[in-house]
Order: C-alpha cells, then structure tokens, then sequence
C-alpha cells in the first residue's frame, strides 16, 4: 500500500479528531484513548468505523480492541492477569506496548494500552 | 404528550433511507418557555425528530427485532432556526449497520410558512451524522424490558401509512 508511518499517523490524528472532538495537539502518540482523549465504549465503535472508511480496510470485531480476556476466568486472577492470559493478550495484540503493562499486570490498567501508537502500528500491519 | 416528533414518513426505503415531516405548531406547549413572546423550535427536538427517523429507519431493519438506542451526535450544524408554521424535513441515509451499531446521516430542511403558497423550494437548515446502538448486543446479560420499545402505537401508526405490513416481514412468530 505505500503509506509511510508519518501519512498514517496524520490520517489516525484526523479520525480520533473526528471521532473524539479533542484538539489535534491532544493527539500524540502516547496518549491513551480513554485517560487522554475522553473515549467511551461508543466511541471505539466509532473509531473502528472511521478507520475503515479512512483506510480502506476491514476491522474485524475484537482485532483492534480484543474483546473477552476480561471475563476467562483463566486469564484473570485477584484482579491481574494470569501468565495464560498474559500470553493470550500477546497474541490478540501485536499492536500493542506490553513492556510497561507486564510488570504491573493489573486489569484496571488494561485501558492504558490503547493507544495512539497502538492504533497508528495496527494500520501499518493491516497495510503490508 | 407524547413523545413523538415526526408526523409522517414521506419517503421510506427499508435499509437504506427515509425523509419524515415535522410541522411547528403554536399548540405545542413548549414553544410558551422556549422561548416566552418568541416561540422557536427547540434544536434539541429538531435532533430529536431526526434521530426518531433514523432510529425507526434502522429499527425497521432489523424486524424490530433489536432494540436501537441513539447513542451519539457525532456532529450536527444548524444555520438557521425553526418557527410555529414551518414544516420541517427530514432526510435520513444509513452510513453503516451492523449487528452492534448503526450510522446515519441526517440532512434538516425547511419550508418557511409565507413560502408554502408560494411554491419555494425548501432551505437548508441542519445536517448531521448519529451513531446508534443495538442495545442486546452490547449490553449482552442485562435485563430490559420485554417487547420493542421502538415499535410504539404511534410509529406504527405512521408507518402503516407508507409500508405494507406497516414495515414488519411476515414471520411465523412475529410480536407487537
């Protein structure tokens, strides 16, 4: 597809502008969706639909933002993640920068790992 | 009251698009506070008819099978108002639906009272776009209550008017 990390990035900022009403210069690349930028649970509907159109793609659902490691009972204990579902959450996001989260594996901080970076490598990967 | 703020489907492509009228009436009591000596259709229920239309649009889709919620104003533009006498039309496209939500664009026009004689064209008065949610797919273990809340006495009385079987597919076990 051709597109270089600065034309998507530029492109992402445009739709979580869209999407969002923040600034522009609210949107750099480590700012999270729901701590930064504002976004609730019909926004990330939102942006996946935005991206789509932007981009030209398909997201199939729980690609982008994995679905259902929250509620395995395998993949949470006491309110952090399990190896297992550490390892599941690897998988499901490639996107993602795990590297801060693993140390503190805590569900609350889930959240912390969408973000704009996150989306911005998606769309790379979705490209080649 | 009820809380219904279109009076008639004038145009209805099931999946695809619909255009529904609103007339401004000095009956309306909420015109008295909004606003006392001058009497201006809330946008707020201008947004309100819209997303009725859109709602039903897209309700419609499904069989009244899902229960559809407006869930976002992703933007809206107004560039005038609206005034006891005006007839308001609203145009409605669905963007996108799918199993949890739907987008729809929303166009608003007017046909100004002194112009209904007159044979003007409507003007330009608002546009839109809302996303909807499909209320049992995303909140999948709640409890609502049963039946489709969409499909009211009055919707269906409107859409009898511009859909056979008022819009609902024969099914064996069809409700409501």
């Amino acid at each position: 597809m051709g597109m270089s990390r600065e034309e998507i990035f530029s492109r992402v900022k445009e739709t979580l502008v869209e999407a969002l009403g923040v600034d522009e210069d609210e949107v750099v690349g480590s700012a999270t969706l729901t701590g930064d930028l504002g976004a609730e649970s019909i926004d990330f509907l939102d942006i996946v639909f935005r991206l789509e159109k932007a981009f030209n793609i398909k997201i199939p659902r729980g690609e982008l933002f994995p679905e259902n490691i929250l509620n395995n009972p395998s993949f949470v204990n006491e309110k952090k993640l399990t190896n297992e579902g550490l390892a599941e959450l690897r998988t499901r996001m490639p996107h993602a920068d795990l590297s801060e989260f693993e140390a503190n594996p805590e569900v609350d901080r889930i959240a912390e790992l969408f973000t704009v970076d996150a989306i911005v490598r998606y769309v790379e990967g979705k490209a080649t | 009251m009820r809380w219904i703020w279109i009076d008639r489907f004038t145009k209805f492509e099931p999946g695809k698009s619909a255009q529904a009228v609103k007339n401004v009436s000095m009956a309306e009591e909420h015109l008295h506070d909004h606003f006392p000596g001058y009497p201006v259709m809330p946008a707020s229920l201008i947004i309100e008819g819209v997303a009725q239309t859109a709602g039903v649009l897209i309700c419609q889709a499904s069989n009244f099978n899902e229960k559809v919620v407006l869930a976002k104003i992703s933007s809206v533009e107004f560039e005038g108002i609206a005034l006891p006498g005006d007839t308001l039309l609203y145009s409605v496209e669905i963007e996108k639906i799918n199993e949890q939500f739907a987008v729809a664009g929303g166009k608003v026009s007017i046909i100004s009272a002194h112009d209904k004689g007159g044979n003007a064209a409507p003007k330009p008065l608002a546009s839109m776009e809302l996303m909807f949610s499909h209320l049992d797919q995303n909140m999948a273990g709640r409890k609502f209550p049963d039946g489709n809340f969409i499909l009211t006495e009055a919707v269906s009385s409107l859409l009898r008017e511009i859909l056979p079987n008022g819009g609902q597919k024969p099914t064996s076990n069809s409700s409501g």
